[in-house]
């Protein structure tokens, strides 16, 4: 150990002359804790908020000035960011065949899958809620359409359901006794005959929504089972001693408690899924009537590289969604105002 | 009176015998609907295709069929005639470790400064990240690649794990900052009377505490990496040296000479890794995400 004697420890002296006044004023007048905070936060966001400025504001504020220019893929390097202004893209995009036709199928494809998941969730999380044998691994194996790769469970969905080799239709042969095999996902529309009426329902639209509801129940289902096990015994017990019935209980007492949790889960869905590229995509290809918009956004740029027109289509999505999550705010945020 | 209190009883004792039964049939459906594609996956991909063609209902595989070879040509070096997936899966691991080190370095402080720093505009970023959300992921990626190929970043695996940042920092942060909101602020005054700076007292008094919430996001952060396919197929397409394996598995399915048990086979190589991480801290991932959620 070394000791130091006070008269040989050098006092720190700034070699240059101009930082030492501002050492002093800087010691004079110390930062309050509130403007060090401040100072800290934003030092320790800027990273997030670099990179989320690089890679996606920056991007979206330049796809924004895309869509109103004549942008192809291949002269948008050389340009500069201020073009010849027009609307022709919308004008492209609102004329174009289909436009309106694809901005249904995203909404149904949308609010399906968002509804069904959540749906779903819930039944499972209602059924896995009390503990039986076998239930922690049946929950981890719940999860395991959601943590899988998009890729390799749309590849099994495909085989399945494939009409030559799938297995689907091979057992849909021998307990239902279907004649022909039913081609799932290149099957526009479907005559079903049901009680003597027969009407035609959009197979491959209907098969991508079972997807996207396999896919994402998961997410609903560890959301809303984390809720549910934090409701308070008490709650029920009181009602069944009232005499409650299971669905009253459920109607009443359970579904109220889950109300904030299946908001926010809706909200989440639909922002997400309204986006959603990869699993049609990689299902239809957008053929067969489950042309959403965003494999549509795809098109436009990769097969005619227009770049201008996917921008407008896109900017045009966004702002479809934008007016949805407002009217929803603007009806249940009120709502769950007064109830809270 | 009594007899429709009677009523009422028999409606509950009803309802209780119904949903009893009820449950077990959803679970048994859960199951099936959950595990078996899972199963048939692996399945098919240790069969020859003539097996899968001549019985596709089939529900196990006998023992004279039973092959490793689709694994073989999934995993064998393309110059050997195979598929290549052993250099792809090293692709796909260093894109998604980088991810989670570059995500885990910018969210840590992030969330950090939300869950404790009062600041200017610390109430906005929130709103700001939402936009990440908002904006469907095909119109970014266009103003993505110009720039990027002016940067020279294009068709590289750097910048796809940079676009992998910016998509997964947000949730990173909610996640981090969930568990952080529960460390009690006395410990950090702790650190501070004890002369620790700021760093220093998120250093080492922080993210020792925060090790299970961090590993839980890390995780989280490693699959969407190792399952992202739409950045993957825009950057990296003309480049079949830097595929990830899902880009791989996708450009194999165009393939005409695959036979669907080889791409089967792709398909377990490719969930493999991410079931065996996800079952290994499963607990640890559920309340990492849904930490927070169970308050009301």
């Amino acid at each position: 150990m070394t000791t130091v004697t006070p008269s040989a420890e050098p006092r720190p002296n700034p070699p240059d002359g101009p930082a030492e006044p501002r050492a002093r004023a800087r010691a004079r007048k110390p930062l309050t804790a509130s403007r060090r905070a401040n100072r800290a936060g934003l030092a320790f966001v800027s990273p997030t908020f670099l990179v989320v400025l690089v890679v996606v504001v920056l991007p979206i504020l330049w796809t924004v000035l895309l869509a109103f220019q004549h942008a192809k893929l291949v002269d948008i390097q050389g340009m500069g960011l201020i073009g010849n202004w027009s609307l022709d893209n919308f004008r492209q995009v609102f004329d174009s065949a289909g436009f309106w036709s694809s901005l249904g199928t995203t909404l149904i494809y949308t609010a399906g899958s968002t509804f069904g998941s959540i749906a779903l969730g819930l039944v499972a999380a209602l059924a896995l809620r009390r503990p039986f044998r076998g239930r922690g691994f049946l929950r981890a194996a719940m999860l395991l359409p959601y943590v899988a790769p998009v890729v390799a469970v749309a590849f099994v969905w495909e085989v399945a359901l494939s009409p030559q080799y799938g297995i689907v239709n091979e057992w849909g042969r021998r307990l239902f006794g279907w004649d022909d095999p039913i081609a799932f996902l290149s099957t526009r529309s479907y005559e079903v005959g049901l009680l003597g009426v027969h009407f035609e329902i959009p197979l491959a639209l209907f098969t991508v929504i079972a997807f996207e509801i396999w896919r994402y129940f998961p997410f609903a289902f560890l959301f809303i089972l984390a809720r549910l096990q934090a409701v308070p015994d008490g709650l029920e017990e009181a009602a069944k001693v009232d005499g409650a019935t299971l669905t009253q209980t459920f109607r009443h007492v359970l579904l109220p408690q889950l109300m904030p949790v299946i908001a926010l889960l809706s909200v989440l869905r639909f922002i997400m899924t309204f986006n959603k590229f990869d699993d049609v995509y990689l299902l239809t290809g957008g053929g067969a009537g489950t042309d959403v918009a965003a494999v549509r956004v795809y098109d436009f740029l990769t097969a005619r590289y227009d770049v201008g027109a996917a921008a407008a289509q896109a900017l045009v999505l966004a702002v479809a969604l934008m007016v949805l999550l407002g009217l929803y705010f603007k009806f249940f945020g009120n709502k769950m105002q007064e109830e809270s | 009176m009594t007899s429709s209190r009677k009523a009422a009883m028999s409606r509950a004792r009803f309802e209780e015998k119904f949903f009893g039964a009820a449950r077990w049939v959803v679970i048994a459906f859960l199951v099936l609907i959950t595990v078996v594609p899972f199963y048939y996956m692996l399945l098919l991909s240790v069969k020859p295709i003539d097996a899968l063609l001549l019985d596709p209902g089939a529900l196990w595989v006998s023992a004279k069929d039973f092959t490793v070879s689709t694994y073989q040509e999934v995993l064998r070096s393309t110059d050997d005639g195979g598929q290549g997936f052993l250099g792809l899966l090293w692709n796909s691991a260093l894109v998604s470790l980088g991810t989670v080190a570059l995500t885990l370095l910018a969210a840590v402080p992030g969330a950090y400064a939300i869950s404790r720093l009062k600041f200017f505009g610390g109430r906005q970023v929130s709103a700001l990240f939402l936009a990440v959300y908002l904006f469907p992921s095909t119109l970014l990626a266009v103003p993505l690649f110009v720039m990027f190929a002016k940067m020279g970043l294009s068709s590289s695996l750097v910048g796809l794990a940079i676009v992998y940042v910016a998509q997964t920092v947000p949730v990173a942060i909610y996640m981090l900052k969930n568990y952080l909101v529960t460390i009690p602020y006395s410990i950090e005054e702790a650190a501070a009377l004890d002369g620790c700076s700021r760093l220093q007292t998120v250093r080492k008094v922080i993210l020792p505490l925060a090790l299970p919430s961090l590993m839980a996001t890390g995780l989280y952060v490693l699959m969407i990496a190792w399952n992202e396919f739409l950045f993957a197929l825009l950057f990296l397409a003309a480049e079949p040296g830097k595929w990830t394996v899902s880009l791989g598995l996708a450009q194999l399915a165009n393939g005409i000479e695959v036979s669907k048990t080889v791409l089967m086979a792709g398909s377990v190589v490719l969930t493999i890794p991410v079931v065996v991480l996800f079952f290994a801290a499963e607990r640890l991932l559920t309340e990492g995400l849904t930490s927070g959620a169970d308050k009301s």
